[in-house]
This record gives C-alpha cells, sequence and structure tokens, in this order.
C-alpha cells in the first residue's frame, strides 16, 4: 500500500493538462473571431474534424459506450451495456465568414435522433456574428460543452441534463461575438427560440422538469405558445485564472391562449446560471463547476409536487497524475478526478407544516481517467448517490462502479 | 504540499470504493414489499400494481383532474406507509347515519387542486367536514380476509360485558361492482366496511376506484363519473390495472416486528393488555379462505378489530360516514408504527387527522370508550409507559 501510495505521489510530479486540450486536436473550421482564445462558447467548433482537401465539408463526430454494475437499497440490475450516444458533426465553410455547422445525435443505440445543433453562421464583425437555425441554448456551460470525450465521467452531470435539460436545443436566431484584450477574453451570445411547454410542470417524472419539454419534437418546427425563449450567456476569461459564464433563460411555457381564447394567465420559467471553468495552474488541477436556478410560475391551486424552484450544479477537480509515455501512447494523460453533485428539485417549504420540502438528490463519483491521446478518454467511475423523496425520508442510495469510452472520431 | 493534496484524493477514492454498492436495508425496517409465499406468477401481478400505484403518474395530458388531490396513488402513501399533512383529504356534507346531503356541491370530497387553468373546489361554507390522513396500506390483504362472522363476534354494540367498549361494524352500501364476499352476512341489504379511517369502505376494490376518481380525478368503469364536470366519462385507466393495484394491496406483506424478544417490549406488551389497549388494539386474528394461498387460514398480529368506536367529543369532528356516528372512528391497525416516520418526513402524525406528533400524544387524545385505557395510561408508573411505548415503537 505504502508503496503504492509513495507510486502515485511520484507520478503527480508529472502533472500536466488534465481535460481535453483543444489546441492538439485536428483543427476545425473555426470562424474568424474564434482565434481568440477559446471560451465555452466556442465549443461548437472547437472539436477535431475530418477535413477533406477537394470539397469544403468536414466531418467528425464522437462515441461513447459504458458498462456499469449499479445497486439501488441492495437491488442491483446486474452488469448493464449502454451505447450512450453516437454523434456526428458535419461542417462546411461556405465562405471565409460563412459556416455551417451541424451536430446529430443518436441516442440509446439509434432509440432516439436528434439533431443537436444545425446552424449557418455569418460574421460582420468579430463583436457581431449572426447564427439562425437549430442552436444549443447557451445555458451554463455544459449545455454547449458537452461531447462526451471532454469529460472523465461516464454520466453527464444531473444538474446539466435532468435539471436544465441538456443537450437543450431549439430553433432560433441569435448574435453572438468575442474580443480579445490582453490576457482577457469577453464573449457574449444572445437568442431568441421556441422554448418550453407546459409538460415541464406535467410529466412523468412528477416533478418540476425542465427536460419533459425535449420530448416535444414539435418545437422544431413550431412554438407551442407563439412566446419566444430569450436565452443570453456572458462570458470572461483570463488566461491565468480561467473562464467564468453567467447565462439566463427565460421565457412563457404555458398555452395561455388559443385561437384567441384564453386559457390561463402567461405563466414563466426563468433560469440562472453560472459557470466556473478553473484551475491550479501548479498542480495542473483543473476545476469545473456549473450551479444554477430554475424559478417556474406554478399555479397555488395545483400541487405541491411539481416545485416552484430548483437548484443544484456540479463540481469536477481533475487532476493529472502522469503525462506521458503509457503503453506506447507518448501524449497520455492519466487522472485522478471527483465530481460532486447536487440538485433540489423542489425549494420550499409545505404549505401544511411549514417544513422543508425534500426531492433532493447528492452524489459523489471518484475516477480514474487515461487519455492515451487528448480525444480518446477511457475512464473508471465509482459513484455513489442519495436522493430523497419529497417528504424527505430515508435516502435511496445508489451505488456501483462504471467503466466507458469515450472517444472522438 | 503536493503529497498533502493528492493524500485527500486517494482517501476519497479509497474510502468511496469501500462500500461499492449499498445493502438492503434490513426487510423488518421496511413496510412494503409483497407478502412471503408468492408464486411466480403472482409475484409478476405484484409487480404490475406495484408499478402503477407508485410509477405512473397522472398529469392533464393523461387523465389527472381537472379537479384532484394527488397526482400518484404512491404520493399520498410513500413506501406504503402513512401520509403526511400535505396529502390529507378533506371530506364533507354527512353528520350522522342519514347519508350525504352535499352530493350535489362536490360532496364527499373536496378537489383542492387543480390542473393549470382550472379553478379546484372548496369546501362549502358551513358543511359538516373532517381532514383524513392517508393510513399504511400494508398487511391489507389479510384484514381483507378476515371473516364477517369474526367481526360480529367481536362486537359488543350495547356494551353487554359492561367493559365501557361497544364496538359495531359500519353497515354500509355494496357498490354493485363489488363482488359480495363467499361469507358475508348482510344486514337489510347492507354490508360490513372495513377499509378507510371510518371503515365505510367494502372491499379494495371499492378503495382503489374511489381512490383514482374522488383522489386522482380518473374515472374507470367502476367509478365513470368525473368528480369535475359530474357527468359520466368513458375510462381513463384500465380495469385490468385496477385489478392489478388490487392484487398489489392484498398481497403487501404485514409489518415485520422487531426486538419482539426484548424484555422491555414482552413487558410494554403485557402492560397494553392489561391496561385494556387490547380490547380495540385487537393482537390476534386470523385470515379465512382466500384464493392466494399465501393469505389464506394464517394468523396475524395487526392489533386493530375493524370495529367503530366512538373516541369522545376531542376526535368529533362533525362529519361521518356509513352508519357510523360523527364521534366513532374503526380502530386503526398498530402494526408498523415505529416505522411511520420513516415514510411521514421524519416526524409521527397520528390519528385520523394527524393531529398528534408523537405515540404518547395519539394515547393521550383517546375519549369515549377509549377513556378508561388512556386513564389507565396516563396512572402508570413511568418505567411502564416506558415499556408500553417500546413496545409500541417495536411494532
Ligand atoms: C391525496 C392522497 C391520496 C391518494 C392520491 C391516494 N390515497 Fe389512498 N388514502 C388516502 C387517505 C387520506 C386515506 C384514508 C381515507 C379514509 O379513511 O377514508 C386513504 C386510504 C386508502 C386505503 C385504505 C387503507 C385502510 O387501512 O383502510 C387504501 C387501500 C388506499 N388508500 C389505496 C389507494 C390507492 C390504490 C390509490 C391510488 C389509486 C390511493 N390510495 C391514492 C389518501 C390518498
Ligand atoms: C375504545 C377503543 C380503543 C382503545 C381501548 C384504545 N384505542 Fe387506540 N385508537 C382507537 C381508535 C378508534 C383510534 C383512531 C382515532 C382517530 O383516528 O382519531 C386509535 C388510535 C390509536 C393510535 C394512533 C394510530 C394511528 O395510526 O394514528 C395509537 C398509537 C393508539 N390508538 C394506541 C392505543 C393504546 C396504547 C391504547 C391503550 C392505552 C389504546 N390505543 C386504546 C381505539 C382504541
Amino acid at each position: 500500500m505504502k508503496h503504492a501510495l509513495a507510486l502515485l505521489f511520484a507520478l503527480c510530479v508529472g502533472a500536466a493538462a488534465a481535460q481535453i486540450d483543444s489546441t492538439l486536436l485536428v483543427s476545425p473550421p473555426a470562424p474568424d473571431s474564434t482565434r481568440t482564445p477559446a471560451l465555452n462558447m466556442d465549443a461548437v467548433y472547437n472539436r477535431p474534424f475530418l477535413t477533406f482537401d477537394k470539397i469544403p465539408v468536414s466531418l467528425g463526430g464522437y462515441v461513447e459506450a459504458k458498462v456499469q454494475h449499479l445497486g439501488t437499497d441492495g437491488v442491483n440490475d446486474g452488469t448493464s451495456f449502454a451505447l450512450q450516444r453516437m454523434t456526428l458533426f458535419v461542417a462546411s465553410s461556405i465562405h471565409r465568414r460563412i459556416k455551417f455547422l451541424s451536430e446529430i445525435e443518436l441516442e440509446e443505440g439509434g432509440k432516439e435522433i436528434a439533431i443537436e445543433f444545425a446552424a449557418l453562421d455569418l460574421e460582420f464583425h468579430p463583436l457581431l456574428n449572426l447564427r439562425g437555425g437549430i442552436v444549443m441554448n447557451p445555458i451554463g456551460a455544459f449545455n454547449q460543452n458537452h461531447d462526451g470525450p471532454k469529460w472523465e465521467f461516464n454520466d453527464r452531470p444531473l444538474m446539466a441534463v435532468r435539471m436544465l435539460p441538456a443537450t437543450w436545443s431549439n430553433v432560433g436566431f441569435g448574435v453572438f461575438g468575442k474580443r480579445s484584450s490582453g490576457p482577457w477574453t469577453f464573449g457574449y451570445e444572445a437568442y431568441l427560440t421556441n422554448g418550453f411547454d407546459a409538460s415541464i410542470i406535467g410529466n412523468s417524472e412528477d416533478r418540476t422538469s425542465l427536460p419533459a419539454a425535449k420530448r416535444n419534437a414539435e418545437r422544431f418546427t413550431e412554438s407551442s405558445n407563439g412566446m419566444p425563449l430569450t436565452t443570453a450567456k456572458v462570458a470572461v476569461r483570463h488566461q491565468r485564472f480561467g473562464e467564468i459564464g453567467i447565462s439566463t433563460m427565460g421565457g412563457v411555457y404555458n398555452q395561455f391562449q388559443v385561437d384567441g381564447l384564453v386559457l390561463d394567465k402567461r405563466r414563466r420559467v426563468d433560469v440562472i446560471a453560472i459557470d466556473v471553468n478553473t484551475g491550479i495552474k501548479p498542480w495542473g488541477t483543473s476545476l469545473i463547476g456549473e450551479w444554477a436556478w430554475v424559478m417556474v410560475d406554478v399555479p397555488a391551486t395545483y400541487t405541491q409536487q411539481y416545485g416552484s424552484a430548483q437548484r443544484g450544479g456540479f463540481l469536477d477537480i481533475v487532476q493529472p497524475l502522469y503525462k506521458g509515455t503509457i503503453l506506447g501512447f507518448a501524449d497520455a494523460v492519466l487522472n485522478l478526478a471527483v465530481r460532486g453533485e447536487y440538485v433540489d428539485w423542489n425549494v420550499g417549504t409545505f404549505r401544511e407544516t411549514n417544513t422543508r420540502i425534500g426531492d433532493e438528490v447528492w452524489a459523489i463519483a471518484p475516477a480514474i481517467s487515461f487519455r492515451p491521446v487528448p480525444g480518446t478518454v477511457l475512464r473508471l467511475n465509482y459513484r455513489h448517490e442519495r436522493a430523497v423523496d419529497v417528504l424527505g425520508n430515508p435516502p435511496s442510495v445508489t451505488g456501483g462502479l462504471q467503466f466507458g469510452i469515450s472517444s472522438y472520431f | 504540499m503536493f503529497r498533502g493534496y493528492h493524500a485527500v484524493f486517494i482517501t476519497l477514492f479509497a474510502v468511496a470504493c469501500s462500500k461499492l454498492e449499498p445493502a438492503a436495508p434490513a426487510e423488518d425496517s421496511l413496510l412494503d414489499g409483497p407478502v412471503e409465499g408468492l408464486s411466480n406468477e403472482e409475484h409478476l401481478r405484484f409487480l404490475r400494481g406495484d408499478v402503477a400505484f407508485n410509477d405512473e403518474v397522472f398529469h392533464a395530458d393523461n387523465g389527472l383532474g381537472p379537479v384532484f388531490v394527488a397526482t400518484r396513488c404512491g404520493s399520498c402513501h410513500a413506501g406504503d406507509g402513512p401520509g403526511h399533512p400535505s396529502t390529507t383529504l378533506t371530506r364533507f356534507g354527512q353528520s350522522d347515519a342519514n347519508g350525504n346531503t352535499y352530493l350535489d356541491q362536490g360532496g364527499p370530497q373536496v378537489q383542492h387542486r387543480a390542473v393549470p387553468g382550472v379553478a379546484p373546489e372548496v369546501l362549502p361554507d358551513n358543511a359538516p367536514s373532517a381532514r383524513f390522513l392517508p393510513p399504511l396500506n400494508t398487511g391489507l390483504g389479510f384484514l381483507d380476509a378476515v371473516s364477517d362472522a369474526d367481526l360480529l363476534a367481536w362486537a359488543d354494540e350495547h356494551d353487554a360485558d359492561g367493559d365501557g367498549i361497544s364496538g359495531r361494524p359500519n353497515w354500509v352500501e355494496r357498490k354493485t361492482y363489488s363482488p359480495l364476499r363467499a361469507d358475508a352476512v348482510e344486514q337489510a341489504g347492507q354490508v360490513i366496511g372495513r377499509f378507510g379511517r371510518k371503515g365505510a369502505v367494502y372491499d379494495l376494490l371499492q378503495q382503489t376506484a374511489n381512490a383514482y376518481n374522488q383522489d386522482i380525478g380518473v374515472v374507470s368503469q367502476f367509478e365513470p363519473i368525473d368528480p369535475y364536470t359530474h357527468e359520466e366519462q368513458d375510462p381513463e385507466i384500465a380495469a385490468a390495472t385496477v385489478h392489478d393495484v388490487v392484487f398489489y394491496l392484498r398481497t403487501l406483506k404485514a409489518p415485520i416486528q422487531r426486538d419482539k424478544d426484548n424484555p422491555d417490549v414482552i413487558a410494554g406488551e403485557a402492560v397494553f393488555h392489561t391496561i385494556g389497549c387490547g380490547n380495540c388494539h385487537r393482537a390476534e386474528l386470523r385470515t379465512g379462505p382466500s384464493p392466494i394461498a399465501a393469505l389464506a387460514h394464517r394468523d396475524f398480529r395487526p392489533f386493530t378489530d375493524l370495529l367503530l368506536h366512538d373516541m369522545g367529543p376531542g376526535l368529533d369532528d362533525g362529519y361521518t360516514e356509513g352508519s357510523a356516528s360523527s364521534a366513532e372512528w374503526r380502530t386503526p391497525a398498530l402494526w408498523g408504527l415505529g416505522l411511520f416516520p420513516d415514510s411521514q418526513g421524519g416526524t409521527y402524525f397520528l390519528l385520523h387527522d394527524g393531529r398528534a406528533h408523537s405515540i404518547a400524544e395519539a394515547i393521550d387524545l383517546h375519549g369515549g370508550e377509549g377513556q378508561a385505557a388512556r386513564d389507565a395510561y396516563q396512572a402508570l408508573p413511568a418505567s411502564d409507559r416506558d415499556k408500553l411505548l417500546r413496545f409500541l415503537q417495536s411494532l
């Protein structure tokens, strides 16, 4: 044991960059403005692509698969394999300042096929680009920066996929821009898109659930209520200290009128998110975290099972232990990582007892990840999760091991 | 510096991995789960009912309401245990055995919640009413299989034995869809109710069909009148699903006593009987024949006589059901009592509306026929009282 620890300590001395280093990738079709340092908003470009000399189209994608053995309160479903998703990117430079980018995702072995992103970008000025099509709403950072190979964990953060509905994309238009000055980079994005519907407070989760609205594929052709969803984000990055972003998303979610007949008052959903991506330079540690608040106008005469507020976040700490040649891969990295996460699905107190409403989940996931090359990761996680019901009864506890691979291709 | 930092990581990793998968909680610490001895086929049916009871969530698009109280059975009966004040039902409109006079005003139950855009029901002014906290649902198949003859044998309507306790059954109308029990005793065309806090419900099919209708606003072929429009509607739930839920309720295991051999628990049970608690909270019951082998001819210990008792003015809310008076309540089973807080959010909510926050407080609120036992309890030396409570906690 002592030797093993000593070895681990020794390995740390060679510590280096943890998460995927985009500069090592085959160069993607970057818009001119991305010559400035990359922010989370650049994630759609910050991917490896296959490029063809003769035609102006590039192809790429990633795949993510895992095997897990998880148990809940002593009951386990045995060993289960999953191809979580395969995503294809197709991009094309129509002009130096006009680009098309798309991301098509096949989830759960092809059961779900989604166009997550398919947008035309037109650059007028680095600070003013127009984007139209199916866009990823810039709420938090994970929603845009969600590619499997970029992360050291087999599961996506609960807060990102089950509270904020990553990957949340919609048809719409907007503008974005970026500017650098010295060590600072500033970026912004603002979009108007189609949005949520009343399923966020009426669904089989039996709780307020923004992801419930994703089941409505009609949002790609028609708004549920004619009221656009506004999403806006600003982010700043300092070369030394990293990136911080603040974003908001909001709009009316219910169908308050049909054929001109009023059915209900207009009810809003609003989200605020903060994302941070920083590190401890001398150790090569990276810290990636996000926290968000959701506020929904739930009618007072509806059930308290559906909360009018939610909050949650995650923090990933990734510590490279060794960087160098492993098994013949010259630039391999071995990381130790841990993710802590929390979501309160229903913030508030019961009207009847004035006591706290439960419906919360905590999880911790320590991990070891091995990156033979930056765009490929093998990861082993242990997951421990505690979920409390709405009344705050003793938690159900889930735990077990997950092993998976994810790679760009 | 490096060392300390990495040691934290490694320790975290090691600690987390040491307990790889969570162990199952002890069987006797859980209220839910099937009775032992079901066949594989019966397990499958139990699971179907379990999913319908706990996981099938109703919302505006699949039949909820439009006026309702909750969105699924499991939200009021968490872990099949008793409920929480946020899940209580308000019933109204009947103050004596002459029936409900508010049926045209939305009686007998207030659906005080509604889907967005719809106004929920409100309790009519001055209507007699009571609030009902969900009771636990485990072991109901055993209670269901006790014969009518046994219930009548324990009844003592005019207190012939002079012990101050005069239990009687609640005679109710049988719904046409509820089959008559094989050994049913009828009186003037009425049958003996045994479920619900007033004992006004004949069988688990009536309880389930009524819950879907009145609690969730989901109509079935059994109860087709929508509580919002008061008009008959097409079923929003399959009859087969309702029957699966009934099967699930019938085959939920009886709660398992803990610390059975603890001397204080044994002494506590003796105190329980000595001071007369067991005259209503009857310890030993036996089932009759049952199509489910695991339930047939079994002795079990629920601590109820399934009869109505007048509990005095303190527990008289002025509202009633069937032929019960407003002060009468059906003796609740006490099995599972020690585990109640695990489904009530960590605290106790006892008695029909959850007004008592501890076992001791529930006993202190016994009046009427329960007065003598309460007085005897209050006169006990502290050590006997502790043993009694210890016993009740073990149930
Ligand atoms: C809004 C909360 C709520 C919902 C939803 C609900 N129940 Fe109940 N349940 C109660 C209450 C309160 C009682 C006590 C009623 C009474 O005493 O008459 C009860 C009583 C019962 C009983 C009788 C238990 C006994 O010991 O007598 C059964 C069985 C039952 N419910 C089953 C169900 C089923 C099945 C469903 C779903 C179809 C359901 N409940 C939905 C609140 C609820
Ligand atoms: C006359 C019959 C009778 C006697 C005697 C009696 N009880 Fe009860 N008990 C009841 C009834 C009926 C209720 C339900 C009253 C209500 O819901 O308002 C009840 C409720 C309770 C409850 C609350 C259960 C729950 O689920 O909320 C406890 C605990 C209890 N009794 C314990 C005792 C103890 C201990 C004694 C002896 C000191 C005792 N009872 C004597 C009839 C009786």
